[in-house]
């Protein structure tokens, strides 16, 4: 179990230092994908395992497919290696180790220990299931609506065609004034 | 450290991992992956939680868990659009070129 964590914890952070870190995007992109798997691995660990397959399927299927089709529609490859990928980085770097910092001291000084957790039960998907349909199925719902709605405005605003194409150097009045401001 | 205490850490440099990436990268699209870092910092917080927590029979960290996965999704969805609409009009993804609303 605790190897487990070790390597888990080791395959998240590096996975997220590696896509924070990288100069290639698709090198980014495909760190990313390794610290999601490495978290769904450590919400199986903690036997919330409907989660971690959700967390497969929606981040390392799903999400990972879309931020590398952007990639490969916005053609970045010409500024995959840019000399200087980092703004002000020493500030950024500050600010995010103090954040850090702050909450990792926060939490060893709180003397936090959690119940043990050997005595709860896994949950089943039946028992999921059960509560979204009883006293969740409004949030269920709103999620149904707000997957829908996100799925139209995405599909909206990358395909805008209309008109005659590639007007709008940057100088003029861009192609935005139809869409409203949100 | 605890069970618990130890996934707590390991959400937290995860987030802060996240946060510098978001601080100092200039690729819109690496932003992006810096947020769902992010993100997926806090779900592992709920679930640590849930886990050690007095009731887990009661399932609401995973519930929250898994709806906060749906609204990630719809987000990643929705800010990968908007990165290639931005993308169209000023052919660059990089946030320092992007200043045409700047103050």
């Amino acid at each position: 179990m605790d190897i487990a964590f070790l390597i888990t914890a080791a395959a998240i952070l590096a996975g997220a230092a590696g896509a924070m870190a990288a100069r290639n995007v698709v090198h980014c992109a495909l760190c990313g994908v390794v610290s999601f798997a490495g978290l769904a691995v450590a919400f199986l660990q903690l036997r919330a395992e409907f989660v971690g397959f959700a967390q497969l399927l929606v981040y390392v299927g799903a999400v990972a497919i879309l931020i590398v089709v952007a990639l490969l529609l916005t053609r970045n490859f010409e500024a995959m290696h840019e000399a200087l990928a980092f703004r002000p980085w020493t500030l950024g770097l500050a600010i995010a180790l103090l954040v850090s910092g702050a909450v990792v001291s926060a939490i060893l000084g709180s003397g936090l220990t959690g119940r043990a957790p050997s005595s709860a039960p896994v949950p089943a998907v039946k028992e999921i299931g059960d509560l979204l349909m009883t006293r969740y199925v409004v949030a269920l719902e709103v999620v149904g609506v707000l997957l829908t709605v996100a799925l139209i405005g995405a599909a909206l605003v990358a395909l805008r065609e209309d008109g005659p194409a590639q007007r709008a150097k940057p100088g003029e009045r861009g192609p935005v004034e139809g869409r409203p401001e949100d | 450290m605890g069970e618990l205490a130890r996934y707590l850490v390991l959400a937290a440099l995860l987030f802060g991992i996240g946060l510098a990436g978001v601080l100092t990268r200039r690729n819109a699209i690496v932003v992006l992956i810096g947020i769902e870092l992010m993100l997926n910092a806090a779900n592992l917080n709920f679930i640590a939680f849930w886990r050690h927590g007095p009731h887990p029979e009661a399932l609401t960290g995973v519930m929250f868990v898994l709806f906060a996965i749906a609204i990630a999704a719809a987000e990643a969805a929705v800010g990968l659009a908007l990165v290639i609409a931005v993308y169209r009009h000023y052919r660059t993804t990089n946030l320092d070129q992007i200043e045409e609303m700047k103050g």
